[in-house]
């Protein structure tokens, strides 16, 4: 689904990301962890060009992505869900106006039908109650949520997650990584940049850890928990598990 | 000093002063009005990444910001006319004081826009909105409520600055006071009574910019 051919990313003499190389299959929910600066949120921002990388390709769908000339950049966001950490949802217009607003403006569809799917979408994530709330009334947990209706909302193939809980009080958290992994059951393409652990454990297929811009060991989440191989995955670990 | 108070005058002349109050509003109105249309472009073209339109708008906003008004209204009223034939003082007096605000206007707007979360645009452009859809969109809307606070004091800035029309012989409130003071000899009472005017219009104008300032701290 995406593949990363040695990409590489610089903030003016700051080497974030040296060279990396992967692929995210179809169905498949990986998940990235890795100390803070070691590239994992710059990663993720540059599979959906919010970041444009300095070296190497990205290719979606088969395509690639980063021969910018080519490339329809909306066309291709539009086909990437995103979560923030800090919701960022709309806060002047209601929750489902902020789930409402780029299947009208970017697909074009009836309002009939953007406002059946972001009723569908409430459901799904528990807050159908709240559709004509306004963000600023809502729960950081409420507001993830919603941000994750409203990206699914675009029926995306893939939905990128950039440390979803980390501004959440510890009591929200669950409610968000509950949505999440029904998603991952329900086969949607994830991929998570994460430091909740148990998540990773739980519900991803493959498990990525970061260091220092490169990705230094990629394993199952047993594997990867149970048995790091590599010095700095292991020091990393120790010192959170 | 046997100078003795005769405010009759100033009872006399209200009419005339009022008329000349009514002529500053109106200017600053049409003034404010065409520089928050003019503004708004330009304040745009201030956070654009297209570097033509960048260019020409931070040269409107830096010429118009680095050069007195005096100056720019002598430009236009008595610089322009060289190409274009006579303009008739009100419209050079309209002119001037429009692109003059619309340089204030422009940076009002460019400081709202640059004011909110860098994440509402990542999170547009991220659900493939353009990024005009993102402006329009997202961006503007919430423009508008921060920048209503600069705005009533650009306002409330026009209303005073435009009585530098009255060196072209526009008959507003500074030039009516004038006019009325030189005829009279009763500059003090005249002139005090021009100032108190000045404060009756733009009293109402800061109550309520204060008040949107307190709106906003609550929304925030």
């Amino acid at each position: 689904m995406i593949k990363v051919e040695n990409l590489e990313k610089r903030f003016g003499h700051l080497e974030v990301l040296k060279g990396i190389t992967n692929e995210v299959r179809e169905g498949e929910v990986v998940c990235v962890i890795g100390p803070s600066g070691s590239g994992k949120s710059t990663f993720l921002r540059c599979l959906n060009l919010l970041e444009i990388p300095d070296g190497g390709r990205i290719y979606f769908a088969g395509k690639e992505i980063t021969d910018l000339k080519k490339t329809d950049l909306n066309q291709i966001r539009a086909e990437m869900g995103m979560v923030f950490q800090r919701f960022n949802l709309f806060p002047h217009k209601n929750v489902l106006e902020n789930i409402c607003l780029a299947p009208l403006k970017v697909r074009k569809c009836s309002r009939e039908e953007a406002e059946a799917r972001a009723y569908d979408l409430l459901q799904k994530v528990g807050l159908k109650d709240k559709a004509l709330a306004y963000p600023d009334n809502l729960s950081g947990g409420q507001q993830q949520r919603v941000a994750i209706a409203r990206a699914l909302a675009m029926q995306p193939k893939v939905m990128l997650f950039d440390e979803p809980t980390s501004a959440l009080d510890p009591e929200m958290i669950k409610e968000v990584l509950d949505v999440m992994k029904d998603l991952g059951k329900e086969g949607m393409t994830m991929v998570v940049v994460t430091h909740e652990m148990g998540f990773a454990r739980e519900v991803a297929d493959r498990v990525l850890f970061m260091d220092d811009g490169l990705i230094v060991e990629e394993n199952t989440p047993e594997k990867i928990f149970n048995a790091p191989q590599n010095e700095r995955t292991k020091a990393f670990l120790s010192k959170i598990l | 000093m046997d100078y003795s108070w005769d405010w009759s005058v100033v009872i006399r002349f209200l009419p005339v002063l009022l008329e000349g109050a009514l002529l500053t509003l109106e200017l600053t109105c049409i003034a404010v009005g065409m520089g928050i249309l003019i503004g708004t472009f330009a304040g745009i073209g201030r956070v654009s990444k297209n570097k033509l339109i960048f260019s020409v708008s931070s040269i409107y906003v830096n010429f118009i910001r680095g050069t007195p008004m005096l100056v720019q209204l002598y430009l236009v009223y008595f610089g322009l006319p060289a190409y274009f034939g006579p303009i008739p003082p009100k419209m050079a007096a309209i002119i001037t004081l429009s692109v003059n605000s619309g340089a204030y206007v422009a940076e009002i707007v460019r400081a709202g826009i640059q004011s909110i979360d860098r994440g509402q645009l990542e999170a547009a452009r991220s659900l493939g909105m353009t990024y005009s859809q993102a402006m329009r969109y997202v961006l503007i809307p919430q423009t508008f409520k921060r920048i209503i606070p600069p705005l009533g004091n650009e306002f409330i800035a026009m209303l005073k600055d435009s009585s530098i029309v009255s060196v072209i012989a526009l008959e507003e409130l500074v030039r009516k006071g004038s006019m009325i003071a030189g005829r009279t000899f009763r500059s003090f009472e005249i002139w005090t009574a021009v100032a108190l005017l000045f404060l009756f219009m733009t009293f109402p104008i800061t109550q309520l910019v204060n008040f949107a300032e307190r709106r906003l701290k609550q929304n925030d």
